[in-house]
């Protein structure tokens, strides 16, 4: 890269500051405030707080519940950070294999891409909906009574449905471009070389994908927990209930419904350092490993 | 090893594009054949319908006994050089070399001694621990090599394998894989546009135009006597000069002032092409023969003169050592080397 001497050496940070108040101004204010909170006792009513140190934490990690919801966001994550990949993956493969009308196939799968998700939410309750929800009808069909946001295994599995769903297309326009960026000439060589397609999936298309697959893997897990909120809060339709809750959906609960800012922002604290330990794996294993050129 | 049989091949695309033409084609046993033409003639469809990786539209391929025109490539012993090598980028070069025999269900011993003796016949000794992308050009060609002849198939499929190589590396591998083609005895169907190629490495030339087989046969037929004009300017460097000619009076009239005393076959047209490779025409004569040279180009051993005769574009090549000079010369024709095409159809006479 060319590099550029100012005359001024002050010029290059002017340029910078409307970036960086941005970012100041919404990312590391609100984290900092976060920080402060998460050591002091908030009176509920805003009169005044009281310096805890690390009490906040403590009640938070020991917690039974906060036990419950952690392991439960971790299945939730892994669960719907599977499925979508995978599915997506399905999809993909399939999409690249169409010669006819292939453009118009794969408008139809990223359409869904551009749905909201708390629209999605409310779609996802029109159909898991007690007496009109066709998903419901079909569950009755087998004699299962559906009961969205009573039974928790019934909501769970509502609410992974609609967030696989929601992160469907952007997995496959991911997977869809790793999968025509394989060289034509490669795929051939393998045509020559294998006679079994599965064994050339697994030994020569998968390996080449692990790039983009790597990349998807952790935008999963992202989307997962932290994404998800506006779905769960349409699903519930307010009311958390016994229902299943996330980390995320809990800083939400503890903090706007308990009143308790201090616990919250805690809980908040102990998220922002999970996502940043996320993206220095991403960064490292961007850096090693699955890349071969 | 096999021989190869082309009943009335054709391929059309589907977006109705007819890209070869039926064709038919022995290829005998241990044979080196090379397709050759232009850009676009339908080399690249022709060889990969034989691999399989296109359907073939019409028609019967059968490589050994059996017709395989319903056979996937995997299932047709063949084995095939890309022109950007399309080496597995995740793969070591010992486990590029391997992949197809591990998927034959060959043992773990076998295919290392097959890779090692693969590696030590290219030279590729110390590379087999590398990636693709850590190996040179000319070594990701040894590697694609290395691919081919491992698994020991019928037939080697080329296409355009060295095009990618600088001048000096395509001279060296091109003799590299002759002499490793005789010594295995494989068949061999090898697609290149660069005629120096196609002369040296054929025991027989394919010359293909838009989908169409123009000529078979051997380098020195296909140089001696090309079956048509097509052929004749194709192969051959610089190429055939072909002038058009008024036959009367037992001569070739050129235009008004310049006629050659040559008898042309009757085919009862008013004119021929008549052509003369520039290296049969020598420089010097009676004068009776004239060219009118306009640039000189020095090529080292040889010199090419460009100009006209009789009106018309015109080259020839001497030796360096040969004097000569811009302006009129007196040049000699050669009586013995003369080709004669219908002036329609472009045919030979
Ligand atoms: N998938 C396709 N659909 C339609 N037409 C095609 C397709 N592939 C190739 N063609 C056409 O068929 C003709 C022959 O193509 P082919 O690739 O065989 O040429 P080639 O002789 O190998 O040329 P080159 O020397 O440039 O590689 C070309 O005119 C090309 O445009
Ligand atoms: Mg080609």
């Amino acid at each position: 890269m060319k590099k550029v001497q100012f005359s001024r050496p002050l010029f290059p940070y002017l340029l910078l500051i409307p970036q960086l108040s941005i970012i100041a101004v919404f990312f590391y204010w609100p984290a900092a405030e976060a920080i402060r909170s998460s050591f002091f006792l908030e009176d509920p009513f805003g009169f005044g707080s009281t310096f805890v140190g690390l009490d906040n934490y403590r009640d938070a990690v020991t917690s039974s519940e906060y036990v419950n919801v952690a392991t439960f966001t971790v299945w939730f994550t892994a669960l719907v950070a599977f499925l979508s990949l995978s599915l997506s993956l399905l999809l993909a493969i399939k999409a690249d294999a169409v010669l006819k009308g292939a453009k118009t196939y794969r408008v139809l799968l990223m359409w869904v891409y551009a749905i909201a998700p708390p629209v999605a939410g409310l779609m996802g309750i029109l159909l898991f909906d007690q007496s009109l929800g066709p998903f419901t009808h079909l569950m009755a069909l087998f004699g299962h009574d559906f009961k969205l946001g009573v039974n928790y295994y019934d909501t769970t599995t509502a609410i992974v449905i609609v967030s696989v769903w929601k992160q469907i297309p952007i997995n496959f326009i991911f997977f869809l471009a790793g999968l025509q960026s394989i060289p034509r000439s490669v795929r051939e060589a393998a045509l020559i070389d294998n006679p079994s397609g599965i064994s050339r999936f697994f030994t020569v298309t998968l390996p080449l994908l692990a790039p983009t697959a790597f990349f998807l893997l952790i935008i999963n897990i992202t989307y997962a927990l932290f994404d998800t909120f506006g779905i769960f809060d349409i699903m519930f339709k307010g009311e958390p209930g016994n229902n299943p809750t996330t980390l995320v959906y809990k800083v939400f609960l503890d903090g706007f419904r308990g009143n308790d800012l201090g616990g919250s922002s805690a809980q908040s604290v102990i998220l922002m350092i999970l996502v940043l330990g996320l993206t220095v794996v991403q960064f490292r294993m961007m850096e090693r490993r699955v890349h071969y050129t | 090893m096999a021989q190869v049989k082309l009943d009335q091949v054709r391929k059309t695309y589907a977006n109705g594009f007819e890209a070869v033409q039926p064709c038919s084609l022995d290829i005998p046993d241990g044979e080196f054949v090379v397709l050759v033409g232009p850009s676009g003639c339908g080399k690249s469809t022709l060889l990969r319908m034989v691999a399989g990786l296109e359907d073939i539209t019409d028609g019967n391929l059968s490589i050994g006994a059996n017709v395989v025109n319903d056979l996937d490539p995997a299932d047709r012993n063949i084995a095939m050089v890309f022109q950007n090598y399309a080496l597995y980028p995740h793969m070591t070069v010992a486990k590029n070399m391997g992949y197809g025999l591990k998927n034959r269900g060959a043992s773990k011993a076998e295919i290392e001694e097959k890779v090692k003796e693969a590696a030590r016949i290219l030279n590729l000794e110390d590379y087999l621990e590398r990636r693709p992308s850590q190996l040179s050009g000319g070594q990701r060609q040894r590697v694609a090599m290395g691919r081919a002849i491992v698994r020991n198939p019928d037939l080697f499929l080329f296409d355009e394998p060295l095009s990618n190589l600088d001048a000096k590396l395509r001279n060296q591998m091109r003799i590299e894989i002759r002499a490793l083609q005789r010594r295995l005895g494989v068949t061999s169907m090898y697609v290149t546009h660069d005629q120096v190629e196609a002369m040296t490495m054929a025991d027989r030339i394919i010359v293909l135009n838009a989908g169409r087989i123009e000529q078979v046969g051997s380098p020195a037929e296909i140089y001696e006597a090309p079956a048509s004009t097509f052929v004749a300017s194709f192969m051959g460097a610089p190429p055939m000069n072909i002038l058009t000619a008024e036959v009367k009076d037992d001569a070739l009239h050129l235009d008004a002032e310049t006629s050659i005393a040559f008898k042309a076959p009757e085919v009862g047209t008013k004119t021929v092409l008549v052509g003369f490779r520039p290296e049969d025409v020598q420089i010097g004569g009676d004068g009776s023969e004239v060219f009118d040279v306009q640039i000189i180009e020095e090529l080292g051993a040889q010199r090419l003169l460009h100009g006209t005769f009789g009106g018309q574009a015109f080259s020839i090549a001497v030796g360096k050592d040969t004097h000569c000079e811009l302006g009129a010369q007196p040049v000699t024709l050669p009586r013995d080397r003369v080709h004669y095409f219908h002036p329609d159809r472009g045919t030979r006479i």
